[in-house]
């Protein structure tokens, strides 16, 4: 009952000194509003981006040739047993260091029953492609059958390659739909069947467009920026073009139902280590799509936090600027505290008093912070083109914050008011 | 009729233990019938206002007794001295002290707050004693849109809220004119009359002290002498 009045005193205090109230509160409305806006771009992108990551391969097995490195005790590199991004090119790929079509078959006979498919694909040289005047760049890229299975690819217009296109390597190929719209205005069912000619690896190759494709989530390009210009063959026709044996520094393996994709490539990687023992330079390392995001996820909130703690000293100068100014108001107010004394308030009322009125003040600084965070937070997250996902957690944290600020803030110039004199008090001019 | 406030022998002594120790009050006795209208008066400097601070239980005596309504007051606790000055104590102050921006009635409320009672009983109280002081029209007023009459009947309305034993009335009138302060005193004697309200008047003004049932005069931390009961 007496909450309710020290809630409406404090609100009735607050409205009779609107510019003063509004400049207390605009550290922690700047406050707030930071951290706010921080949790609300981190979540959303993290939240976004393992989402996206997820749809694409939950199940997928990234088996990549990295340089070997020197075991440095206590000095581990590794997050979650992820070698990642240790290519520090001092050391140039021999033939003999990527992985083999053999390799590759021998994995999948020993774990017939745990993969599913391996997506493979071996990029040739870009190249440019003229149409009757007009002009698109593209990289030519062989895949296997499975490469289709975790890259989602949807087909707008013709076939995708059939078996036999895949095993005897046919000279077929899909394009992508902007190479489409950029050589033949649009018209993916008239392109198919038209030839391509155009140089790449030094001869002249003709495709025959069997069909039109577009990537159905621009998220899975995060990691391969060039797919929007690929131009897929079979695997077997990249090899009669390259005219040599296929090699690759990166395969993708995708898991059977029911397969923890995280045991297996723990088994992908002493696979190969038969095959990498004896190589000084190079070995293999096998991750997962979940060691990916918890990385992310990492490095995301290492960032998140240390932008947190900048606005956290935002806070602490906001919560110093409202100790300041209820000190001035206990001070202005000495004969009304004097006065209250008299008429019977104990030393408790008068603490609360002031303490409800400094947690109002933050709260209303808080609930301003987090509107303007929310909505400067989803106002960034769009512009970076996620969607926008507020965090739940962030805002109680704010919440939770603001109250503190007032306890702790408003304690002190609290506890001025609760220990005065009534004498003194009722005096003081 | 019973003894209301009784002071037995009541020293006042300030900076206790500093070279600077003062005595204010050097062994002040008296006694306060319930429904008496006794008025104190004195210069400045006679110890006048440090005896309306002990009878207000804003302060403890450094040593003799004091009883207000049965009460031992010298031996509470801080709580115990808030409590005693919410329901024992009205106070009327010179300056009125009402609490700015807080509209009549709430001010009436306010010792009714710290004492706990229901919001609707407080308004309904609250009305009540703006009536018997004729500010009811005024209710919803805030003290700055009121004059210094009528502050001083709605802070006489705000000390009778809790139906004290005791109204302490410190110059009531001191900041008034002529006309209003006759106003005030008369709401003071009606208060006497009707509710048989023991008041305690602290006047310097020998007129007004002359109205009330007994005359204590103050001088030099000493009662100089008593009497005057009309």
């Amino acid at each position: 009952m007496l909450f309710v009045e020290n809630v409406i005193l404090a609100l009735n205090s607050l409205r009779s000194n609107k510019m003063r109230a509004l400049l207390t509160m605009l550290g922690i409305i700047i406050g707030i509003g930071s951290v706010i806006a921080i949790f609300t771009v981190g979540n959303s992108v993290t939240l976004s981006v393992s989402t996206n990551l997820q749809d694409a391969g939950a199940n997928d097995v990234f088996v990549s040739v990295v340089e070997r490195k020197e075991e440095e005790p206590g000095k581990d590199a590794k997050v979650d047993g992820l070698k990642f991004g240790s290519f520090s090119g001092k050391e140039e790929m021999e033939d003999k260091d990527y992985m083999t079509v053999d390799m590759i078959h021998d994995l999948c006979e020993e774990y017939e029953d745990e993969i599913y498919a391996v997506s493979l694909s071996q990029n040739l040289e870009s190249a440019e492609i003229s149409v009757e005047g007009k002009d698109a760049t593209v990289t030519v890229v062989g895949t296997n059958v499975g490469y289709y299975i975790p890259n989602k690819v949807d087909i707008l217009a013709g076939s995708m390659f059939s078996a036999l296109d895949f095993t005897d390597g046919h000279m077929v190929c899909l394009a992508n739909k902007k190479m489409i719209d950029e050589l033949y205005d649009g018209d993916y069912e008239g392109a198919i069947g038209k030839t391509l000619e155009f140089m790449v690896n030094d001869q002249t190759v003709s495709l025959v467009i069997a069909g039109v494709y577009e990537t159905k989530n621009e998220y899975t390009n995060m990691f391969n920026f060039n797919v929007g210009t690929n131009l897929y063959i079979p695997i077997n026709a990249a090899k009669r073009i390259q005219r040599s044996d296929l090699k690759f520094s990166t395969i993708e393996v995708v898991s059977a139902v029911g397969v923890d994709p995280e045991t297996l490539s723990k088994k992908i990687t002493r696979f190969f280590d038969r095959y990498y023992a004896s190589n000084d330079s190079f070995e293999i390392s096998a991750y997962t799509f979940s060691a990916l995001v918890g990385m992310l996820d990492s490095i995301l909130s290492t960032i998140t936090s240390a932008i947190s703690l900048i606005a956290a000293i935002a806070l602490v100068v906001g919560g110093i600027g409202v100790m300041n100014i209820m000190l001035v108001s206990v001070t202005e107010r000495t004969r009304e505290i004097g006065t209250r004394k008299a008429l019977g308030a104990k030393n408790s009322s008068i603490r609360a008093q002031f303490l409800v009125e400094a947690i109002i003040i933050c709260l209303i600084g808080g609930a301003i912070g987090l509107v303007l965070g929310v909505a400067g937070g989803m106002a960034l997250t769009n512009y970076m083109g996620y969607p926008a996902t507020p965090s739940i957690g962030g805002i109680l944290l704010s919440i939770g914050f603001s109250v503190s600020i007032g306890l702790i803030f408003g304690y002190v110039p609290a506890n001025k008011a609760a220990k005065m004199n009534p004498i003194d008090a009722l005096r003081y001019e | 009729m019973s003894e209301i406030i009784r002071l037995e022998n009541i020293i006042k002594r300030f900076y206790i233990g500093q070279p600077n120790e003062l005595e204010i009050l050097h062994g002040i006795s008296l006694s306060v019938r319930d429904g008496e209208f006794v008025s104190i008066v004195g210069p400045s400097g006679s110890g006048k206002s440090t005896l309306m601070n002990l009878i207000g239980a804003l302060d403890r005596p450094t040593s003799g007794n004091y009883f207000l309504d049965g009460i031992d007051v010298e031996k509470a606790s801080e709580n115990e001295l808030s409590e005693i000055r919410n329901k024992k104590i009205g106070f009327v102050f010179q300056t009125y002290n009402l609490i700015a921006k807080t509209n009549a009635i709430k001010n009436v409320e306010l010792p009714m707050l710290y004492a706990g009672v229901s919001s609707s009983e407080r308004r309904k109280r609250a009305m009540e004693l703006l009536d018997l002081v004729e500010m009811t029209d005024r209710a919803k007023h805030l003290p700055e849109e009121l004059s210094g009459g009528q502050k001083q009947r709605v802070a006489i309305a705000r000390a009778m809220a809790n139906d004290p034993a005791i109204i302490l009335a410190d110059e009531p009138t001191g900041a008034l004119d002529t006309k209003t302060g006759r106003l005030v005193m008369d709401l003071f004697h009606k208060l006497n009359r009707e509710q048989k309200k023991t008041i305690v008047l602290i006047t310097h003004s020998p007129e007004l002290a002359s109205e009330t049932h007994r005359i204590i005069n103050i001088r030099d931390g000493r009662i100089s002498e008593e009497g005057g009961a009309i």
